[in-house]
């Protein structure tokens, strides 16, 4: 199984909407070839979802794109300008949250969102207002309430839309998520969810998302790209990529008070069959193509496979 | 420039005032003070050798000029070591012109921190001691005596800070710290120590700011049980200025390269190193 097609995807996209153009990117410690030849890009309000399996090369990947990290060889343009000699100018464009920020734990919320605005505030556009003002900030995140708080008093998902809040004060064309739901319960996650639509819909911020939970790349991500042992072995749509991976698809239903779950390469002509052997008897019908999870796992495999 | 400085300036008076409201830093000011006016209290009625001053009197301004040192080589040096790990720095890395702000703030607030800590000592000491007295000359030479400490002792501060990668192995630079304390003349007469250990005290900051609190604070008869019998203020500057300069040549390249290092990988990493001496 090849997927070259969805690797040239960047070189489809106009220069002027491509944010993030990666070409070619090596990253080498000592003998060890961390990234071995990764290309990709995102346009511009695109999601774009990084996955792969610890060790893979994202954190590398990312950092580089940051700029906190010199590459080893390769092209790199972010914003149309390379990380590793980009200025405060296009520092003030980006937008980073980390995992496990604890910086700052004597100020309080408020405070800290107004002081971190005006480092923005010489870089505001006409287009682009900066830096967000910090009442609109602390609505979008959520954290009004808190705003008087210190910020080692806050919660867990609090403290991470306090960084999220962070990461967007200067109103950042591209902003980078660092597996940004970890330790979320469900209703937090779906509110910081709701919060990346917002800012994609409203604000056109393309986002560059490492995640571990393929659920979240899922629903967030316009597109996923897949990096394994230092490739990118797929770069394409959640349902693009399931499709490109041959697998069995789960049918459900329930006849008689009893369940059913049936596997089937084609389900069409399963389901069809189904109902002209028992046509309305049939009820509760689920028909699953492979999930994400499992489309991920296959093409993992795979590639550590071919490798080997 | 000049708007990185102001949002510096800023950056260390909201720290100033975090600080001021956080009854455990509160706590770090007052108890050196009380420690210190406990002992100078208890030296009241001793005398200088060879005169009928105040031992205890004697004593404070010293104390004063090692307050100095600390704030600019410990204070500094700790902090950037604990917010490198906790990932302020990396933060201000991804600011736009954030790291100029942080080190204005930082020496705004670590200024104002050690200025305080040497009032919480100096104001309760005149009552417990007596024969403090600033004299005209002692107004001006604090007003370039404290500049000049902090400008000697602050970037070599962050140069330590810079060295160490976790708040646990900063042992090692305290250690030599209060080594320097021990034979710089500030509890106990240099004048006693061996010539050689003289001249190492006299290699680096903290004498020469325990002696230039002395000048400020000490009737000019005291200069006798000094070396050379003299304030010598000449010196003080000159020895001063040189740890300025050399401060300024090594911190900012050192500072950056540490910088450079800085990445969210190299946090977490930090922190599960933390995490695992913790458990242990």
């Amino acid at each position: 199984m090849t997927l070259t097609g969805a690797l040239d995807a960047g070189t489809e996209l106009p220069a002027d909407e491509r944010v993030i153009d990666v070409r070619d990117l090596r990253m080498r410690y000592g003998t060890r070839d961390v990234l071995d030849g990764v290309s990709f890009a995102a346009r511009r309000g695109e999601v774009l979802a990084l996955l792969g399996p610890n060790g893979a090369g994202k954190t590398t990947t990312i950092e580089i794109l940051e700029g906190f990290r010199m590459r080893s060889a390769g092209a790199v343009s972010v914003l149309g300008v390379d990380p590793a000699g980009a200025g405060e100018r296009w520092r003030a464009r980006i937008g980073v949250v980390l995992q496990s920020w604890r910086d700052h734990g004597k100020w309080r919320v408020r405070e800290l969102l107004k002081h971190l605005g005006t480092y923005y505030a010489p870089y505001s556009t006409a287009a682009i207002r900066r830096p967000w003002p910090v009442d609109d900030l602390l609505e979008v995140v959520g954290l009004i309430e808190q705003a008087g708080q210190r910020a080692m008093r806050l919660s867990g998902g609090q403290r991470r839309r306090l960084d999220v809040a962070i990461g967007i004060v200067g109103r950042p064309e591209l902003l980078f998520l660092d597996e940004p739901t970890v330790g979320f319960d469900p209703a937090a996650r779906r509110e910081f969810h709701d919060l990346v639509h917002r800012l994609t819909d409203v604000d056109e911020t393309t986002i560059l998302l490492t995640t571990h939970d393929l659920d979240e790349a899922e629903k967030l991500a316009d597109r996923i790209v897949i990096l394994a042992q230092g490739r990118i072995i797929a770069d394409g749509s959640a349902d693009a990529l399931s499709r490109q991976v041959a697998g069995e698809t789960e049918i459900r239903w329930t006849r008689g008070g009893q369940r059913f779950v049936h596997s089937a390469v084609e389900a069409t002509p399963f389901v069809r069959q189904l109902f002209l052997q028992y046509g309305d008897d049939i009820g509760d019908l689920e028909v699953r193509r492979n999930s994400l999870e499992d489309t991920y796992m296959k093409l993992v495999l795979e590639s550590e496979g071919g490798l080997r | 420039m000049i708007r990185s400085l102001r949002i510096g300036l800023a950056r260390g008076g909201i720290e100033l005032k975090q600080t001021l409201t956080t009854p455990t830093d509160l706590w770090a000011y007052f108890f050196p003070a009380l420690l210190l006016l406990g002992t100078v209290f208890f030296m009241r009625n001793a005398h200088v050798p060879g005169t009928t001053f105040s031992l205890g009197a004697s004593t404070l301004p010293g104390v004063l000029g090692m307050g100095l040192a600390l704030g600019g080589l410990m204070t500094v040096s700790q902090q950037l070591v604990v917010e490198r790990e906790d990932g302020t720095l990396l933060r201000a890395k991804a600011t736009p012109n954030g790291m100029t702000s942080y080190v204005v703030g930082k020496a705004v607030v670590v200024g104002g921190m050690t200025i305080l800590s040497m009032l919480l000592q100096l104001i309760p000491g005149v009552f417990v001691v007596h024969g403090l007295h600033v004299s005209v000359a002692g107004w001006l030479t604090l007003a370039w005596l404290i500049p000049l400490a902090f400008l000697a002792t602050m970037p070599i501060g962050a140069v330590i800070g810079s060295l160490f990668d976790s708040p646990r192995n900063m042992a090692l630079a305290v250690l030599p710290i209060f080594g320097l304390v021990a034979i710089s003349g500030i509890f106990y007469p240099i004048t006693a120590m061996p010539g050689w250990l003289q001249g190492v005290a006299q290699a680096f900051p903290m004498y020469w700011l325990g002696l230039g609190m002395r000048s400020v604070f000490l009737p000019d008869s005291l200069a006798s049980v000094e070396l050379t019998h003299s304030w010598r203020h000449f010196e003080t500057f000159g020895v001063l200025a040189i740890w300025v300069v050399l401060g300024m040549a090594l911190a900012p390249a050192i500072l950056r390269r540490m910088a450079r290092r800085e990445s969210g990988s190299a946090v977490a990493a930090r922190r599960e190193r933390a995490m695992a001496t913790m458990g242990r």
